[in-house]
């Protein structure tokens, strides 16, 4: 079994993906946002169409801000109609991004149509071209999102676990959620090129939930994701090389796997795990019961 | 009405039935804090229409029934994955979405290789929903029993239901089959997605859940009342944003009919949620602008 040139780049690129990913995935999972990385996957499209709309280049830096911006403008008007108490967040959320998504549709349909703005690519994403140097800038990304994380450790695992307490201790757990959800929505928008914006919620939430199956420490759990994720991504690579199939779909339906494979094998929360804990238990109990009549 | 040619009407009159059936299925799913639920079941029913694609089984109800098979098949992993308690509701959809989604990518890849065009333009519909040039009256007919269906089981199981949204516990204490409600319930909204898979697209699928009853809310606090606001609202939504899918199509630009029903019932839930008379903004400005000069 060889792996060709062409495998490898793709392999090194979403493997990159799928780690840089997953560490703010971490923080997402952990602070019950998991679902805003769906949304912001959603609405790429709208801020690459109304950019590209004003821009008119399709290689330029200003169609990612125009993403980026459109992530962050989802999470604002989230929070904007929850505060009017008028609808729950999880009603706002699922308000707010399938009307944005609507709108990039049908802008790049009633405008678009004769550019290379294809849909069905920016939807799915296109890593089997990968080049040899495109797995760079993810890997730039990845060691920023490090580098921030054990920057902020204390302040993230604080403002996380106990917000009421951060914010006494002079911690600013607002700012410090707009700064995550600003790193969740950069490496959101560089890694959609590559994987298409909605499966990059593979790599945000299921190395996350996965490690999540194995430890109870915030920093084992970052590692373990990490690592999951580009075991996820290159395995998936490696599998849709060998059925020919779409990458992206195969990374994500692989990483899903791994996540199947620990939710029955993880000796603390696995499946089998807590059965054979459960069965001894019970064991335990009528032996003791048998032995006091 | 101007310039509509009579063969679009019968399927805008079509999707404004499917329209009141996913608004006012959607009515549970939104009191019951589970709005996103729509969406991980119409992103999971893409790996069953593959499928069902990919074994020869392309009649119009097979493919519905595989969508929905599949659609229910996320609901199970979801609970599954909340109840090893390693994930949180949401991570646990948000997984749902990934894997079924990636999943369903990966089969129509591969369909599309072997197949070639029939099913390579044939899939891409589901995303986002058909063009309105496109759509006949004759392909809603299975999807408006299918509604129908929906909608009679919500009937039948009128009190049951509500009970079991609003006070699970008391319905626990009454003896009621709450397991069995609750899969009755589920059925009820992997339908009502269903039916509107043609027309809005698995991508585009829980707004058309979720918008109505969102906007439903802010008119009434009676449930009854809620249901049949919210089957307006969807019918009439659905209706305005198929004619001008159709109105956009006849200028020369394909439009699917997804993004426009969409875009209008977001328009009608903005609206309701800024203007309407008890809980809206604006009113309720004016009113604390009244009492303060009082």
């Amino acid at each position: 079994m060889t792996i060709g040139e062409v495998e490898l780049h793709a392999m090194l690129l979403t493997a990159s993906v799928a780690a840089a990913c997953a560490v703010p995935g971490v923080f997402l999972v952990l602070r019950r946002l998991a679902m805003v990385s769906d949304a912001m996957g959603h609405v790429l499209l709208f801020g690459i169409v109304v950019a590209y709309g004003v821009v008119g280049s399709l290689d330029s830096l200003w169609l990612k801000v125009g993403a980026v911006l459109s992530a962050l403008l989802t999470v604002i008007l989230v929070e904007q109609l929850q505060r009017t108490r008028l609808l729950r967040e999880d009603a706002a959320l699922g308000l707010v991004f399938p009307a944005l998504f609507s709108a990039g549709v049908l802008i790049s349909s009633l405008y678009f149509r004769n550019t290379h703005l294809d849909v069905d690519q920016v939807l799915l994403g296109h890593v089997e071209f990968a080049a040899r140097w495109d797995a760079l800038p993810m890997l730039g990304l990845l060691a920023l999102n490090l580098l921030l994380v054990v920057g902020f450790y204390r302040t993230l695992k604080l403002t996380t676990f106990d917000p009421t307490l951060a914010t006494m201790l002079g911690f600013a757990p607002v700012a410090v959620h707009y700064c995550l959800m600003a790193m969740a929505s950069v490496t959101v928008v560089a890694a959609f090129d590559a994987v298409g914006p909605i499966l990059v919620g593979a790599f945000v939430v299921l190395p996350a939930i996965t490690a999540r199956l194995f430890v109870d420490r915030l920093g084992p759990m970052i590692a373990l994701a990490v690592g999951f994720a580009i075991f996820g991504a290159a395995l998936g690579v490696r599998l849709a090389f060998s059925f020919a199939t779409n990458t992206a779909g195969m990374a994500a339906a692989t990483c899903g796997l791994v996540y199947l494979i620990a939710f029955l094998l993880s000796p603390k929360r696995g499946l089998i795990a807590v059965w054979l804990r459960r069965r001894r238990l019970r064991q335990a109990w009528l032996q003791a019961l048998d032995a006091h009549g | 009405m101007i310039g509509l040619d009579s063969n679009i009407l019968p399927v805008a009159f079509g999707t404004a039935i499917l329209g009141a059936v996913s608004g006012g299925v959607g009515c549970y799913a939104v009191v019951r804090r589970q709005s996103l639920q729509g969406d991980a079941i119409s992103h999971a029913a893409l790996p069953g229409i593959a499928l069902a694609y990919m074994l020869g089984l392309r009649s119009e109800i097979f493919l519905l029934f595989a969508a929905g098979l599949s659609g229910g098949l996320s609901l199970v992993w979801v609970q599954a994955v909340v109840r090893r308690r390693g994930a949180t509701f949401d991570a646990a959809l948000a997984s749902a979405i990934v894997v079924f989604f990636g999943l369903g990518v990966v089969l129509m890849s591969r369909l599309q290789r072997t197949e070639g065009g029939a099913a390579a333009a044939r899939l891409p519909q589901f995303l986002f929903g058909q063009e309105a040039a496109v759509l006949t009256f004759a392909d809603l007919v299975p999807m408006l029993i299918l509604g129908g269906l929906a909608l009679g089981v919500v009937v039948l199981f009128w009190k049951e239901f509500l009970l079991l949204s609003f006070d699970a516990d008391f319905a626990m204490t009454l003896h009621l089959p709450v397991r069995g409600i609750s899969v009755l319930m589920t059925i009820v909204t992997v339908l009502a997605v269903v039916v509107g898979l043609q027309t809005v697209g698995v991508v585009l699928m829980s707004s058309l859940l979720v918008a109505p009853a969102i906007a439903a809310r802010q008119w009434s606090s009676r449930f009854g009342h809620l249901m049949l606001y919210a089957m307006a609202f969807g019918s009439a939504a659905a209706y305005a944003g198929t004619l001008a899918a159709h109105h956009l199509g006849e200028r020369g630009s394909a439009v699917p009919t997804g993004p426009t029903i969409v875009l209008c019932v977001t328009a009608v839930a903005l609206l309701s949620i800024a203007f309407a008379p008890h809980r809206g903004l604006v009113p309720g400005y004016l009113r604390r602008r009244k009492a303060g000069a009082a």
